[in-house]
């Protein structure tokens, strides 16, 4: 029933194309034609924040956006953030601060994290909870999330001083 | 207890073992398998709370470009003839059967390659009911008309539920009961008597991977991928359904994205299997958000609390009738009848208890375990109760809690003595977090504040059991095999931990083999708080008969005592190479002993679950809204093996319960859903974290039979916390809230209930 067109777009990076359907998301793309994982489809109504990925540098919900409109654009997922090994500063966090349980909400928590901390490199209690609070997590990790968040900071700031 | 020294290895709060792969993103979850050739199902629901089903038409549906096939109940019965499961009873169809039984059921399914052209092919189908009277609530089904099953079809499986076979003419799915003592005479004989009801709502577990299962059914044998806390239980009822020994049936489960006790016994399991023998291809189904509110839920219950107390103010009689609105389908409602209600007398030391628990039939969403298996339900109650029993005898609450409190070696309701329950301890561990004896602000303007604890316990599931293998490789490397489902809780970890306690291994460098049927030995399943003292203990076992096997090795090898020789090399001159395994093996199984027609046993529960709470909150009265200030949970985990993961169950169990006791709540119109989604159920975000959030486990607790002394601790949190914030509703405002959840809403109409001007109910 839909048509289809060719997009041409940068996937963490890369130059990618793919010859997208009308009706399908950024979350069905990345999952059905690119086989990347960390953005995952749960509420399907862009209210939980487990599809979030970045198009030019700002965060969406990838269930609700359409892919078609991708065209020319740069999309990160959380796939990119990890290189050679070497985890990214909020990723490292995450771990030491034990911010997750079953891990299915971490990459979109994640992906918000960095954004958060782009736009408030200190941020205080208040910010976070407020920032974050399109992020759901049914096991609850919130209080670690907080955790991690300063600890990402810290990390950061260490690591744009050395 | 007597202080114990944590071992080294097992008590290390080591991060857990798939931590980097949660934070790439890479982790392996069902939601993501895909299968050659594998076909998408999307399931067309009935519209109709209960009713015949007159005609399906799926004409249209079956003419759209990209479908496979339409499949019904009649294509099913081809595949599997007598297509009824449950685990305690067989009385759900794997597709509606010529009657619908609540609104959401599953009635056909779309089959397409296209997951998109399924959806739209299923907005395609229509069927024509018969619509029939339908009962929604727990006391009208009772003793309604109205009957949601023709005849009770218990399963085989549960020998105390035969009884029940072919009766007809009731909703009763299961009445259970307990008798202590006298409680007639006890009651003829109090001082003072009190009585209460609460109730509780229906709440939905929201994981975040929704329910998803992928079968391939290939020549006689089935694989099912699965997003199952309990592969074991999905193996044989799928085994039975089809007439299989239990090696033609394959169940594998990777990581899952939370359970809470959704995803336990059968599921989608049964409906992709019977797609994938009629399509003869794999089919995968995966749940929107939205349809996991149809899958399973959380029981409403009603649950009405008698009290005698003699004139010191001891309880001296308890009579508890409570009531589970299990909805269309048993699951394993009748388990959670039977659990709950053994606990509902609550902590306390009472000499005549009478507990009525009933498993209801209604034409709602089935109902099944979720987190405390009841015992946050019974605890609403009873906790609200003890404080207002308190309040009237004008004694404190905390006093009158210790003064009636069960303690160490006593019997609880069911004749089953406290063992290793750290129950006063709990509380006082909340008392001084709370700063109870510290002066407490009452607000000023429109805004009141108050506080209240809550305490509470629960049984486990028992007589269960859990297999563990361990292997050691030729090169001194090891793999665990056991069928708990890492769902979050860590159990991979705390696992590894254990085995690495007895073989002296780095717990890190264990890889812990995830469920496979084909592979893993049988585990009752990963629910109830069991797994860490069930498959803790089998994994010890494991590992001990493992450590046995590598001495008698050194023995037969001729090295001194001591020798400490690598196990590699030993292999190495045992087999002249680097070959072969010592394989360990273990199997626990707790003690128990069944309970005679009283509910009396000495054996009741192999552990017991302890949580308390307390709750500060503020109160304007202007509008009703609620803020928790302050949030205490405390649990008696035995000891923590691995602290860290401990505090994140009890800190996570908590804001869970949170979630259920301020906001969370299915709403229902004429047995329809109006608010199935997370855009209208409000599940807890990070705003709705108290300011104050104290988590902790009650230190240098033990439980003697427990795998280095832990037990399970993941729902303890659970049960206490929604009567601490009733209490501390009711000690802010003098009102008592009856009814969960706590809303602004319900608030304020008790407000102007208790001013003499209720608000109008709405239309």
């Amino acid at each position: 029933m839909s048509t289809s067109r060719t997009i041409q777009f940068t996937l963490n990076g890369r130059p990618a194309t793919a010859d997208i359907a009308a009706n399908e998301t950024i979350v069905d793309m990345l999952t059905n034609r690119f086989e990347l994982r960390g953005a995952r489809e749960s509420c399907g109504q862009g209210l939980c924040g487990c599809c979030t990925v970045t198009v030019d540098g700002m965060a969406v919900s990838g269930c609700l956006s359409l892919a078609w409109f991708l065209d020319g654009k740069s999309v990160e997922t959380v796939e990119a953030l990890s290189k050679g090994g070497v985890l990214d500063p909020v990723q490292e966090a995450f771990i030491e601060a034990g911010a997750f349980q079953c891990g299915f909400c971490t990459p979109g928590f994640i992906m918000m994290v960095r954004q958060l901390l782009d736009a408030h490199p200190d941020p205080d209690e208040d910010e976070v909870r407020h920032y974050l609070t399109g992020n759901l997590c049914r096991c609850s990790a919130y209080p670690e999330i907080m955790d991690a968040v300063k600890l990402a900071a810290a990390k950061r700031k260490r690591a744009s001083a050395a | 207890m007597s202080a114990i020294t944590p071992p080294p290895f097992a008590s290390r709060s080591l991060p857990r073992l798939e931590a980097r792969e949660k934070v790439t993103g890479r982790i392996e979850y069902t939601h993501h398998l895909k299968l050659p050739g594998m076909l998408h199902g999307k399931i067309f629901r009935s519209t109709m709370p209960h009713a015949k089903i007159k005609s399906i038409d799926t004409t249209a549906a079956a003419a759209l470009p990209g479908v496979y096939q339409v499949v019904t109940i009649d294509d099913i019965r081809k595949v599997i003839p007598n297509p009824y499961y449950g685990p305690a009873f067989h009385d759900q169809p794997i597709l509606a059967d010529g009657k619908v039984r609540f609104a959401g059921e599953p009635v056909a399914v779309v089959l397409a390659f296209d997951k998109k052209i399924a959806e739209e092919a299923a907005g395609l189908i229509t069927a024509e009911y018969e619509e029939l009277p339908a009962v929604f609530d727990e006391i009208e089904a009772m003793t309604a008309k109205v009957l949601v099953h023709d005849e009770l079809k218990p399963a085989a499986t549960f020998a105390d539920l035969k009884y029940l076979k072919g009766k007809k003419g009731t909703n009763i799915a299961l009445d259970y009961q307990l008798r202590r003592g006298d409680t007639e005479a006890a009651f003829a004989r109090a001082e003072h008597v009190f009585e209460h009801t609460f109730r509780s709502q229906q709440v939905m577990h929201v994981p975040m991977e929704p329910f998803v299962s992928v079968a391939d059914w290939q020549d006689g044998h089935l694989t099912l991928h699965t997003a199952s806390q309990g592969p074991s239980f999905v193996r044989i009822e799928i085994a039975r359904l089809l007439g299989l020994p239990e090696n033609k049936v394959r169940v594998k489960v990777p990581y899952l994205g939370g359970g809470f006790g959704g995803k336990l016994y059968i599921k989608l399991e049964a409906l992709v299997t019977a797609l994938s023998m009629v399509a003869e291809r794999p089919v995968k189904i995966s749940l929107t958000m939205d349809e996991q509110f149809f899958m399973v839920t959380r029981h409403p219950c009603h649950f009405t609390i008698k009290s005698g107390l003699d004139a010191s103010g001891k309880i001296i009689a308890r009579h508890c009738e409570v009531i589970w609105n299990g909805g269309a389908y048993a699951d394993i409602g009748p388990r959670v009848t039977q659990k709950a209600g053994f606990t509902s007398a609550g902590p306390y030391d009472i000499d005549n208890v009478t507990i009525n628990s009933y498993a209801v039939y209604t034409n709602r969403p089935p109902c099944g375990a979720l987190r405390g298996f009841g015992a946050p339900q019974t605890a609403w109650a009873y906790e609200c109760h003890t404080d207002m029993i308190a309040d009237a005898l004008k004694m404190d609450r905390v006093e009158f809690r210790r003064k009636n409190m069960l303690r160490e070696g006593r019997p609880q309701a069911s004749g089953t003595p406290l063992r290793d329950a750290e129950i006063e301890r709990a509380m006082d561990h909340v008392l001084d977090r709370m700063n109870w004896s510290a002066p407490f602000d009452r607000g000023s303007g429109n805004i009141k504040r108050g506080r209240g604890i809550g305490i509470g316990f629960k049984g486990i599931t028992s007589p269960t059991t859990s297999v563990a293998i361990v292997n050691l490789n030729a090169d001194g490397s090891c793999a665990l095999y056991i069928g708990t489902v890492d769902m979050g809780q860590g159990s991979d970890t705390v696992m590894a931990q254990i085995a690495a306690q007895v073989l002296n291994l780095d717990p890190a460098s264990i890889k812990v083999i995830h469920p496979d049927t084909d592979v893993t030995p049988y585990d009752m399943g990963t629910l109830g708080s069991r797994s860490t003292f069930h498959m803790g203990n089998a994994v010890r076992i494991a590992a001990e008969d493992a450590k046995q096997k590598i001495e008698v090795l050194a023995r037969e090898l001729g090295l001194p005592q001591g020798a400490n020789l690598p196990l590699v090399d030993m292999m190495k001159q045992k087999y002249g190479m680097q070959a072969g395994n010592i394989i360990g093996t273990g199997t626990y199984l707790a003690d128990y002993e069944k309970p005679d027609a009283q509910g009396q046993t000495t054996k009741g529960t192999p552990f017991w679950g302890v949580g308390a709470a307390g709750a500060e909150v503020e109160i304007d009265i202007e509008t009703g809204a609620i803020k928790v200030t302050k949030l205490v949970n405390v649990a008696d985990v035995g000891v923590a093996l691995n602290p860290k993961a401990v505090q994140q169950q009890l800190s996570g169990a908590g804001i869970m319960q949170l979630g259920f006791t301020l906001t969370e709540n299915m709403v229902f119109r004429d047995g329809q859903l109006t608010n199935g989604s997370l855009a209208d159920y409000k599940i807890p975000t990070l705003l709705d974290m108290p300011k104050s959030f104290i988590n902790e486990h009650v230190p240098n607790a033990y439980d003697a039979h427990g795998p280095f002394g832990a037990k399970g601790g993941g729902e303890s949190t659970t049960i206490a916390l929604s009567p601490a914030i009733g209490n501390a509703v009711a000690d802010a405002l003098g009102i008592r809230i009856y009814d969960l959840p706590i809303t602004p809403e319900a608030i304020f109409r008790a407000m102007q209930e208790a001013k003499g001007a209720p608000l109008e109910e709405d239309a």
